[in-house]
């Protein structure tokens, strides 16, 4: 029996590929139904299985990629090759999601090596035990810089990082005092970084952590009801045990990977859209002692996973990144890789920048009149070219499947080859009588091939120019 | 031939990077300057005295013929405490008059919901250049954003001007959502139809302008040449932006300041020109403003980022001369030890321009009262 082969259906598998990494070809897709579900889903939560992208080739092969360590627009073409071209998609996938909401910008200190040190500590922590992630989070120079340990003294203290791992990064507003913030600062004095920031006037060398013993407040602190001498491990210990902790994070999960919220500030008014798959995470969550591989288990296993399709909007990125796995580009090294960035930033993000410590707003708020034309304009870029490696995949598909030839048989196979898109009834029927008024696609002739490219052409500038496309 | 626009209309020209000030306009009798400048300092047999303390810049040629005329208002040391040295954390604040924490809503889209409180034009502000300024963005504002006037709009990668104009029909089919298919959707759509609806409108400025005024082939003329082109067809536009780049000078500041702002200032000629030759001279005020001065003392190839910079009002209504007060060079005033301290506020300048050019009570939008000067000859306001 041929159902043998097919052991996950290939729109949960688009579907699962969209949310958990950065979208797929067809041809990926289906490699990918070759094994069941929650098999796929492990592979991706043990990354480390799977070999890294070598993305180190590229300053080998291109200079102007690798060379200058303070271009960030090399360093964010390196990270969209990584999203196109990685066999750990969850990994890469987590690090965005950390960048969002542990959001840390290369602004304040223009010095692009600890950005790029603190996303590579994103990427490769993403996946483990809060209580880790917060810690490198504390002991990253930019981080450091970003919140103004630096400043943050026995004799002195300065609040910034003790609120805000409080307030952004862990626990949400209204679940601790003032005080308690008071004392959590106190616990991180002596945590700074050896290389000062900012590039002007200090240079671009890196910076590594340090903890200065003789700037740390040793003395007794009262935090959430605890009391004891506590350092900034200590702290973290608690915050991470805090059912606060788990609500905000699987919070910003669900957010992330299931379905848009409202945005944070609005999280301690507005209760969640799916108070069940809250509940399910932060379950996963305390079991496990704060294990963010149970609760990505818990979540890509669930049903609301799985029935959440083309309900978020696609954050710059991921745009840009989904439709260069459309075209079949950058599957090497390739100068242009170094454009993307300003591509990204015409779509409202710059990477390695979020506009603040509270991240980038996410949903409907990427999409204004400007994004949107660019969104739309890239896409059209990018794909209107039938000799681009995945277009020129796409006409053949079509081409050699007989039955595809039919109008509606037509516009749904379309939207297979683009990655199993689920569109609207409305937009569907738009397609379907469009291309019944052109009739059934003939390859008979010359002329026939060139009208029915064009058709297969047309059909694809309308399917990633839909308001659909823009979802994940 | 005329506009039938006589509402007044703003010109914000942004130059990115952090213009040098001092190098602009020279306080040319101080030997702090040339102390501090041995590398880029303007040698005195070239520079272009207009006081008997000041002098521009040599290649600012045309912005010294407009200031004879009385065209050009220069506010001498603007800034705010505590300047920022960040190119991007300034930028914010200029865009957002939030100087103590980071704000979203910029300060132009909160004139343009002043203005047209409906969303009903899409193009009262248009921005010439990639992606939506700050200034001009904030939640509910409609602004529009061009590249490219002659090529704008949704699918102007189709070459094929019959499949675009195909495309563009069905992605308004598209992009008209049926009844319940949620917020998000609905939002989506109506986002999608104004920008259709905002290219049509704006398809119609090159078509019916011409000038006998030959801009220069560079990006700021480029972009001048657009808000002529795009004023002269009358659309209701009362906002334009647009940026010049370039301005961060750490190195080879001596070639390439000069090339700036020789650009720059001949393109704002050229427009004034046009303008004139449309009979549009009084319609339009101009500020130009960066968002921070430079330091001092250079560093031996160029000079690093500072404050008290300056800006410039420049229009037909406008009384020219200086305004404020030219920062202190004596270094013990000086803000860090090492820049220039600001004399004024922008927000005050900002208020200046809304209240007495604008029409537009501008407390709400620059978050407070702040000085103001006196820089207008006539307005329009009725």
């Amino acid at each position: 029996m041929v159902t043998n082969e097919i052991k996950t259906d290939s729109s949960l598998v688009a579907h699962l590929l969209r949310r958990a990494g950065f979208g797929s070809d067809y041809s990926q897709i289906q490699e990918f139904t070759k094994k069941k579900y929650e098999e796929i889903v492990e592979d991706f939560l043990n990354p480390e299985i799977f070999p890294e992208v070598e993305d180190k080739l590229i300053s080998r092969h291109y200079i102007s990629l690798g060379a200058n360590k303070d271009n960030q627009a090399t360093w964010n073409g390196r990270w969209f090759y990584r999203m196109i071209n990685t066999k750990r998609p969850l990994q890469e996938k987590m690090a965005l999601f950390w960048h969002h909401v542990l959001a840390t910008g290369w602004t304040k200190s223009e010095h692009t090596p600890t950005m790029v040190n603190h996303i590579e500590m994103l990427r490769k922590n993403g996946l483990k035990n809060f209580r880790t992630i917060l810690i490198e989070l504390s002991k990253d120079p930019a981080m450091i810089y970003w919140l103004d340990n630096n400043e943050n003294h026995s004799e002195s203290i300065n609040e910034n990082y003790g609120r805000e791992i409080l307030e952004l990064f862990s626990m949400g507003i209204g679940n601790y005092t003032e005080d308690d913030i008071k004392n959590a600062a106190r616990s991180f004095t002596g945590w700074t970084f050896t290389q000062p920031l900012p590039l002007y006037p200090y240079g671009h060398y890196e910076s590594k952590f340090i903890f200065k013993e003789n700037d740390h407040d040793y003395g007794v602190k009262k935090f959430l009801e605890k009391t004891g001498p506590f350092n900034g491990e200590e702290i973290i210990d608690i915050i991470s045990q805090q059912e606060a902790t788990a609500r905000f994070i699987c919070r910003h999960l669900y957010n992330f990977f299931v379905e848009d919220e409202p945005q944070v500030p609005a999280w301690s008014i507005t209760p969640p859209k799916n108070q069940f798959a809250i509940d399910q995470m932060v379950k996963s969550w305390l079991e496990s002692d704060a294990d963010l591989k149970s609760v990505m288990r818990t979540l890509l296993n669930s049903d609301w996973f799985k029935k959440s399709k083309m309900n978020r909007v696609k954050c710059p990125a991921e745009f840009i990144a989904a439709t260069l796995k459309i075209s079949g580009e950058y599957r090497s090294p390739d100068p242009g890789l170094v454009q993307l960035e300003s591509t990204c930033i015409a779509m409202g993000q710059k990477l390695m920048d979020p506009p603040s410590v509270e991240g980038w707003h996410t949903g409907k708020e990427w999409i204004d009149g400007g994004t949107l034309t660019e969104r739309v304009n890239y896409a059209i870029e990018i794909l209107n070219d039938p000799n681009k490696p995945g277009v020129k995949f796409i006409i053949n598909e079509i081409k050699n499947d007989k039955e595809s030839h039919n109008p509606k048989k037509f516009v749904n196979r379309m939207l297979e080859l683009v990655g199993f898109i689920e569109i609207s009834e409305n937009t569907k029927s738009l397609l379907i009588k469009l291309a019944e008024e052109d009739g059934k696609l003939s390859f008979r002739t010359k002329k026939d091939q060139e009208i029915s490219r064009n058709r297969i052409m047309r059909m694809l500038r309308l399917i990633i120019s839909s308001m659909e496309f823009q979802f994940s | 031939m005329t506009t039938k626009n006589k509402e007044p209309v703003l010109l914000i020209i942004q130059l990115s990077g952090g213009n040098d000030f001092m190098n602009t306009v020279i306080p040319f009798t101080s030997g702090v300057y040339f102390d501090n400048r041995p590398l880029v300092g303007i040698p005195e047999n070239k520079m272009i005295p207009f006081t008997e303390n000041l002098a521009f810049h040599p290649c600012a040629k045309s912005l010294k013929n407009l200031y004879e005329k009385g065209k050009v208002a220069i506010i001498q040391g603007i800034g705010y405490e505590n300047s920022s040295r960040s190119h991007f954390r300034a930028m914010d604040i200029w865009h957002t008059c939030e100087p103590n924490h980071v704000a979203t809503e910029g300060w132009l889209a909160k004139v343009i919901r002043e203005i047209d409180p409906n969303s009903s034009n899409p193009v009262t502000a248009v921005n010439f250049g990639r992606g939506l300024p700050r200034a001009l963005a904030a939640p509910g504002v409609i602004a529009t954003s061009v590249g490219d006037l002659d090529n704008y709009g949704l699918m102007s990668e189709i070459e094929k001007e019959e499949e675009k104009i195909e495309d563009l029909e069905m992605f308004k089919r598209m992009y008209t959502p049926a009844l319940g298919s949620g917020i998000v959707m609905d939002y989506l759509g109506e986002t999608g139809r104004t920008v259709l609806t905002g290219a049509d409108i704006l398809a119609e400025a090159p078509i019916n302008y011409s000038s006998t005024i030959e801009y220069s082939n560079n990006p700021i003329a480029k972009s001048l040449r657009d808000v002529a082109r795009v004023h002269f067809a009358g659309l209701g536009t009362r906002i334009f932006y647009t940026n010049h780049a370039g301005y961060d000078h750490h190195a080879q500041e001596v070639p390439n300041h000069a090339r700036l702002l020789t650009e720059l200032t001949d393109a704002i000629s050229d427009f004034m020109d046009d303008l004139d030759e449309h009979n549009a001279s009084e319609e339009i005020t101009i500020l130009v403003f960066t968002e921070f001065g430079r330091r001092v003392k250079d560093n031996g190839s160029g000079t690093d980022h500072g404050s008290g910079g300056g800006a410039f009002i420049i229009g037909e209504n406008v009384k020219g001369g200086l305004y404020s007060e030219y920062p202190s060079l004596n270094p013990s005033d000086w803000l860090y030890g090492e820049d220039l301290q600001h004399t004024i506020d922008f927000r005050g300048i900002y208020g200046t321009i809304l209240q007495q050019w604008m029409g537009i009570d501008p407390h709400d939008i620059i978050g407070g009262d702040f000085e103001q000067i006196s820089p207008f000859n006539k307005t329009l306001i009725r």
